[in-house]
């Protein structure tokens, strides 16, 4: 097989990876586009590696061994992501990417009243555990 | 013990003292009041030993030096000679009574291990002027000196007037200081050495470049010191210190360094005669401005303070007359009976719970509450006014009897300008002299009104001293005056017939006058009632003094005196009462010369700080700012956003590196 059909099987999956992580909104989508983009990777190191070793005397299969521990790597990050999405969701009553916005910047000109706005995050922190 | 081994403990022991008092005073209470009394006690007996040993003979030298730093070497060196060796031993007396004193005075004050350790370390300059043979090593006594008593006039922080005190007397007496360094400098630089001997050897040669520049540079750094006319004005208010604190800094021992320096260097200044002549005016402005002032104040601290200054005075007239050995003779009487006067104020001042003379000339029956204060400070004030067997009539016609000669042209050394000057001032100011002295006594011990109130006997502490010290008020002039010749220059310092007839008649003329309006005036001491005493009787006399300080502005109008009909001298003074109780207004002088323009420049100083520099650093601020401001907006907060861009600047990287690898 031409290594040119899993090469852009792989560059598909990972276009519709990238744009599911940065057009969908809900949370628990864009971990599995991240899944996706990740798997489109793994496809690149079989493939690549099937390749390589076509040609060399012998070989330790590197890129395949790499596949298994990026799996298992992917494995464990999913069930950390989803317990993440899983205490947003609890704390928030949403998963929505949009809506989580704390880390902005607010806008004001100048910046001096730092202190007042990081308590008043600390306070809506506390009214959202409270509810929650 | 060689006689430089002792000479050397005599300041290092209360140094020492002053040390482990500071270090053990929180640590073990128990041993502040061993530590302040016994190194100074002892630091007396072996002073004693060494004048024994000097006994006026060819005076002791000793130099060491510890490394060479340069142009003028710097030596520890000691030069006692009769003159060193007499006025340690008042050094000495006066400061063993003042610690002694002190623990009773300051029985419960909370500060006593600091103020004992000050005393001691104060005691331990004033050895180390009297003993030094090196300008720079007397120098660092000197400012020591200056901020013990700046650390001792606050020690009743306090109060308001404590404060201003203190500071004033720091930076009046570091005015004079300044110049007083440049002309050390100027006198080492001609002489090329700062060893007394070595420097009065250059003098003898004719070496001396500028001996007037030198001089006055020098008198500047007296002035401040020792309290004369321009830069007196600190003494009085520095009253608002502690008694024994006054009674040692501020009447005995640091303001007689200025005399005791220009005893020392006498011939410095007897190479210009324009200095002598200034030094003259000064001690006849001082004598005389400050004896109209003493007759008008009210607080009995700053009387004694205004005399002091006046005796002062009477010191550098001799000095300007070209003899030191009066100067000195003035000086070691002087120490004994004003400290004295002091520590006899001190207990009054704790009997009554006032320090206010219109008080006390509203009590009755003070000297039997304080038997021991009325008999010693009669003394010393007869000692003070120079009626005869007294020791201060000695020491003063000492003086006259110099300025006398100088007229009479017996001497080639001072101008006779100078010696007129100072014995008309002289003479002038024995009469004011005998006034004060007369109406302090008469409104402190002759009053009219309410029993004294009772707070039973002072402690043994306090009277003992007293009497101590009113041996050498009474005795030491007429046992002295004809043994110190031999321990000073050598001339004669008996009484000359003309100046003892004019200088006790005018003395007994002011007392007399004194008395005849005291005896006018007393009649008004029923009808205007005045008097506050102290809220706390039964206080130490630490706290009792510091309240009354603190009282007197309020109760009376003004620190210096108080609206009382009844005060002889009111009357003697006439008109001029007004100007003499407010020490003829040179501190308003001082404030429009010299404060006034000094606060004008700090709020010019300030708004330059504030509106013009300040602006500068905030424009510099702005344009950061706003850059930050503008780079905050990309801070949205969406995930997304944020990969949007990254992968938008990754595709840019790469398009670049293919570009680049491709080189197109």
């Amino acid at each position: 097989m031409h290594l040119a059909y899993p090469a852009v099987l792989s560059a598909l999956l990972f276009c519709t990876g990238l744009y599911g992580v940065l057009a969908r909104r809900n949370a628990i989508l864009v971990l599995m586009s991240v899944e996706l983009m990740l798997n489109a990777v793994n496809l690149n190191l079989v493939a690549f590696d099937v390749w390589l070793s076509r040609t060399a005397e012998e070989t330790l299969h590197s890129g395949q061994a790499l596949t298994l521990f990026t799996i298992a790597i992917a494995a464990a990050e999913i069930g950390i992501g989803l317990a993440i999405v899983l205490a947003v969701h609890r704390n928030r009553g949403t998963a929505d990417i949009d809506k989580l916005r704390d880390t902005s910047e607010r806008h004001d000109p100048d910046g001096t009243d730092h202190d007042a706005r990081t308590a008043e995050q600390s306070d809506e922190a506390q009214k959202a555990e409270a509810t929650a | 013990m060689t006689t430089t081994t002792l000479a050397v403990l005599v300041p290092l022991l209360p140094f020492l003292g002053a040390v482990a008092g500071l270090l053990l005073g929180r640590t073990a209470p128990g041993f502040v009041r061993p530590l302040a009394v016994l190194p100074t006690l002892t630091s007396l007996v072996i002073a004693a030993l060494v004048a024994v040993r000097q006994s006026g003979d060819a005076a002791v030298n000793a130099a060491t030096e510890l490394t060479p730093t340069g142009s003028v070497p710097i030596e520890l060196a000691l030069h006692i000679d009769g003159f060193a060796a007499l006025v340690a031993i008042l050094v000495g007396l006066v400061a063993s009574c003042v610690q002694i004193y002190s623990t009773g005075y300051l029985r419960d004050d909370p500060r006593y291990p600091s103020y004992a350790a000050l005393v001691s370390l104060f005691t331990s300059a004033m050895f180390l002027v009297v003993y030094s043979g090196d300008l720079i090593v007397l120098l660092v006594g000197w400012e020591v000196m200056g901020i013990c008593s700046y650390f001792l006039v606050g020690h009743y922080w306090e109060t308001p007037q404590a404060r201003a005190a203190s500071l004033k007397a720091f930076l009046v007496t570091k005015l004079g200081d300044v110049p007083f360094l440049i002309g050390l400098f100027a006198l080492a630089t001609d002489a090329g050495s700062f060893r007394i001997t070595r420097v009065l050897g250059a003098v003898a040669s004719g070496s001396l470049d500028h001996p007037t520049l030198i001089a006055l540079l020098l008198l500047a750094g007296v002035a401040g010191k020792s309290a004369q006319f321009p830069l007196h004005t600190w003494l009085p208010d520095a009253m608002a210190g502690p008694t024994p604190v006054s009674a040692l800094i501020h009447a005995a021992t640091m303001v007689a360094a200025g005399v005791y320096f220009i005893a020392r260097l006498l011939p410095v200044f007897e190479a210009s005669q324009a200095a002598m002549v200034v030094l003259a005016v000064m001690a006849a402005v001082t004598m005389a401005g400050s004896a109209l002032a003493a007759l008008a104040q009210d607080d009995i601290k700053r009387v004694l303070a205004y005399s002091t200054i006046g005796q002062l005075g009477y010191m550098t007239g001799a000095l300007a007359v070209g003899d030191r050995g009066a100067a000195v003779f003035h000086l070691l009487s002087h120490g004994a009976f004003k400290a004295l006067l002091f520590l006899a104020a001190g207990v009054i001042i704790h009997a009554t719970g006032t320090n206010s003379l219109a008080a006390m000339s509203r009590m009755r029956n003070l000297r039997d509450r304080v038997p021991d204060a009325y008999w010693t400070m009669t003394v010393a004030l007869l000692a003070l006014a120079a009626i005869p067997p007294f020791s201060g009539f000695f020491s003063k016609e000492a003086v006259l009897g110099v300025a006398e000669h100088v007229i009479t042209g017996h001497t080639e050394h001072a101008p006779a300008a100078a010696g007129w000057i100072v014995l008309i001032a002289g003479l002038l100011t024995a009469v004011l002299t005998a006034a004060y002295a007369t109406r302090l006594w008469l409104l402190t011990f002759r009053g009219r009104g309410t029993e004294a109130p009772d707070h039973g006997r002072q402690p043994l502490t306090m009277t003992v001293v007293l009497w101590v010290l009113a041996v050498p008020s009474l005795a030491f002039g007429g046992f002295a005056f004809r043994l110190l010749p031999d321990w000073f220059d050598g001339r004669d310092l008996s009484p000359t017939l003309t100046t003892s007839v004019l200088g006790t008649g005018v003395a007994l003329v002011g007392g007399i006058v004194t008395y005849a309006a005291w005896r006018h005036t007393t009649a008004l001491t029923a009808r205007v009632p005045l008097g506050a005493v102290s809220a706390h009787p039964e206080g130490d006399a630490a706290q009792v003094e510091a309240e009354a300080i603190a009282s007197h502005e309020p109760a009376y109008g003004d620190i210096a005196h108080a609206p009382d009909p009844a005060d002889p001298g009111r009357l003697l003074l006439g008109p001029l009462h007004r100007h003499a109780a407010a020490g003829f207004h040179l501190d308003a002088v001082y404030t429009t010369l010299f404060v006034r323009p000094v606060q004008a420049g700090a709020s010019l100083v300030r708004f330059l700080d504030r509106e013009v520099v300040e602006t500068y650093v905030r424009g510099a601020g702005a344009l950061p700012r706003w850059l930050g401001a503008a780079v905050r907006r990309a801070q949205t907060g969406n995930v997304q956003t944020y990969v949007s861009a990254l992968l938008a600047g990754t595709v840019v990287l790469v398009v670049a590196v293919v570009l680049v690898a491709t080189g197109a």
